[in-house]
């Protein structure tokens, strides 16, 4: 048999040719298919006005710095897609954090654990808000909106209570938290080694892949596009370690940030459980009697939200060195969703990536650090970043009729 | 072994009460492999609740379901795709953010170490949608982007991915133009040729006639009439459907074929009972003596 299985239908006007994958791709554009393209043009233009503006901008020094203040809310902002992936939303996400990092700090400072232990147990306090989100969600029907409303503002009286009459927990100078989130950096040769790790495992995979689709009488992508790719992204990785290497490097903590946005994102694509998330996030009804245990994804996901809540807030205190009354304040809350929504995460459910959490929080904290390097004040940021959401919301709910329109909603 | 002769699936004076409504009182429905049989009825007659029961959404309040010679309680939708009754329902239940292949698999994803067998789901699609000669342009686009007719394909091979005994089909053609709709019958043939029980629950007579081999009729929650294909009329059925002899549409349809005004004996539904059609459960409703009880 010359035609694969998936490539017998005359109808089909996919093809391997360049000019057809552009074709296609533009096709997809029009038909709402936006994927990550919206948020990573407005990236682009982003960093070039403000690197037009002000060329330190662009300077190795200040992307470290961009990379290290963007994974403590960023490390949030993944918890919200997994909700939003629901269809479904975690107003208090803020003062989640905030009580971890307390929780982590008093432990650690007036209770003398050692740390990895409060760290834990923080983590653990961050799994059983979430599970008892989730429960009140399943089982009572509450909307997620109001507990989670609810949970704002309890947790902020729960955050003040934990912290006490001190209001502000200074962390000991010497605990690793603080070196991880602040002076831990890759030393130069393992950046680049791991680049090339990376691509190497990449292309065994693609590799893999191909082998047993052409095994399988499935139409295979070529290997040249295989190679081609895996160049490119190697190239794309060695490129950047090399610019961040010009300063300090690339952070521990941003690596763990990234590390935890692609093993959420290989769980979402690769897993039953995260094909269970879109399918519920999709259409719930069909989920369920397709034999989905939907409430089981609910409360996982509300407790994973919850605890990416803690484990920000954990890696803010690190990177502040200390926890006050305000850590996690209404700032971190509303960066943390915008991020999401702005990558490309539809406020409907099930359209959306992990990844969505990387360029989101990217674009929010290019504009603070850019708007800081020329002088405007916060006054200034706080409207820039409203319209960005705005018009993040808007190119969503477009697409979805666009998407309506051309009969793929 | 089942040899087509014994029932697949009996259910045997199923009742179930709705508060102070008996949606189903003394029903009885055999379902034989190879065959396909109508579930038909007029709004209310409860062939929505006597599917339910079967794919185990509710439970009865009496009666006995029987299935592959055992007896068998079905205490939720699990147990019911475990026995092997697998169910389309009308609004076919599909997740449009997710392609076809995620759909057929839904809930019963393959995986190898974990990991999601994407390639492995890919062929299995295929060699399902050739099976029923399914015109599907790509199994890795979207649901919403198929027409009704290809959601319906994708729903029907679905239910056959758990390899089931038996297919219900709530509606299938409710929504379909003319050639969609004939693509589905043509869909519902294959599956009674691969020896599955079917039961296809409709309100279009046409299509009824057109793949059934034998035909339940609801009235008010009871065994209104059963007929063999072949041996009825449409306006035979739509009496029974409709229980009596002197409605609009049965007049109308009688005046047209014989010129004349019908009398009642006529189009009497269970005056053309064929023998010992009626089944164990089988017993002549009366609607006055059945809203005493």
């Amino acid at each position: 048999m010359t035609t694969t299985y998936d490539k017998t239908d005359e109808r089909l006007l996919e093809s391997e040719s360049p000019r057809a994958v552009l074709s296609g791709f533009g096709r997809r554009i029009r038909s709402g298919d936006l994927g990550m393209a919206p948020v990573i043009i407005g990236l682009v233009l982003i960093w070039l006005i403000f690197f037009l503006q002000n060329d330190r901008f662009l300077s190795s020094r200040n992307l470290v710095n961009l990379s290290l203040d963007s994974a403590t809310i960023g490390m949030i902002s993944l918890g919200i897609v997994l909700v939003l992936l629901l269809g479904e939303i975690d107003l208090s996400v803020g003062s989640v954090s905030g009580v971890g990092g307390s929780i982590m700090a008093v432990l650690l400072v007036y209770q003398g654990w050692p740390l990895l232990t409060a760290i834990l147990l923080a983590l653990a306090v961050g799994v059983a808000i979430g599970t008892f989100y989730g429960l009140l969600f399943t089982q009572f029907g509450v909307p997620s909106f109001v507990i989670t409303l609810a949970g704002l503002l309890a947790f902020l009286g729960v955050q003040l209570w934990v912290l006490g009459s001190r209001g502000t927990v200074n962390l000991p100078i010497d605990s690793w938290i603080i070196d991880f989130a602040n002076f831990s950096y890759l030393p130069d040769p393992v950046s680049y080694a791991l680049a090339v790790a990376i691509g190497a495992v990449y292309l065994a995979l693609r590799l893999r892949t191909i082998r047993r689709r052409r095994a399988a009488n499935l139409s295979a992508p070529s290997l040249r596009g295989a190679v081609i790719r895996t160049v490119l992204m190697v190239a794309a990785m060695l490129f950047g370690a090399w610019y961040l290497n010009q300063d300090r490097g690339v952070g521990y903590m941003p690596l763990f940030w990234v590390a935890m946005i692609v093993a959420v994102d290989l769980i979402l694509r690769k897993t039953r459980f995260g094909r269970s998330v879109y399918a519920v996030g999709g259409n719930e009804e069909a989920a369920r009697r397709a034999g989905v245990p939907v409430n089981r994804v609910y409360i996982t996901v509300f407790a994973a939200a919850s605890t990416f809540a803690v484990l920000g807030g954990i890696l803010a205190a690190g990177r502040l060195q200390s926890v006050a009354q305000s850590s996690g304040g209404t700032d971190t809350n509303l960066m943390a969703i915008a991020a999401a929504v702005i990558g490309g995460t539809s406020l409907f459910g099930g359209r959306g990536s992990a990844y969505a959490a990387l360029f989101g929080m990217l674009v929010l904290q290019s504009i603070t650090s850019g708007l800081n390097l020329i002088g405007v004040e916060a006054e200034v940021r706080y409207i820039v970043t409203g319209a960005v959401l705005l018009l993040a919301v808007t190119i969503d709910s477009l697409s979805r009729r666009a998407r309506r329109s051309s009969g793929t909603a | 072994m089942n040899d087509g002769s014994q029932p697949i699936l009996s259910l045997r004076g199923i009742d179930k009460r709705f508060g102070a409504v008996q949606a189903l009182s003394d029903v009885s429905v055999d379902v034989r492999p190879g065959e396909v049989v109508a579930l038909v009825g007029d709004n209310g007659a409860g062939k929505s609740t006597l599917v339910k029961i079967m794919s185990g959404v509710y439970q009865p309040d009496g009666g006995e379901i029987v299935f592959d010679g055992r007896p068998v309680t079905i205490n939720g939708p699990k147990a019911s795709q475990a026995l092997g009754i697998a169910t389309v329902f009308q609004d076919l239940a599909l997740c449009d953010n997710l392609d076809v292949v995620a759909n057929l698999f839904l809930g019963h994803e393959r995986t190898k170490a974990g990991v999601l067998d994407e390639v492995e789901m890919e062929r299995h699609s295929w060699e399902l949608l050739q099976q029923l000669s399914a015109k599907i342009p790509s199994v890795r686009i979207p649901i919403a982007s198929l027409s009704g007719g290809q959601r319906q394909t994708v729903a029907i091979a679905r239910s056959l991915v758990g390899e089931p005994k038996v297919v219900m089909l709530d509606e299938p053609t409710a929504a379909l133009g003319v050639a969609q709709t004939a693509e589905v019958l043509n869909l519902i043939e294959r599956l009674r040729k691969r020896g599955l029980g079917v039961v296809l629950i409709t309100h279009n007579m046409a299509d009824v006639q057109a793949v059934a081999d034998r035909i339940y009729v609801l009235r008010l929650g009871r065994n209104s009439a059963e007929f063999a294909i072949g041996e009825v009329t449409t306006e035979q059925l739509v009496a029974a459907i409709t229980g009596a002899s002197d409605n609009v549409v049965a007049e109308r349809a009688a005046r047209d074929r014989s010129g004349s005004p019908i009398t009642p004996d006529a189009i009497d539904p269970y005056a053309v009972l064929p023998d010992g059609a009626g089944g164990p459960g089988h017993v002549s409703p009366d609607p006055d003596q059945e809203r005493d009880a």
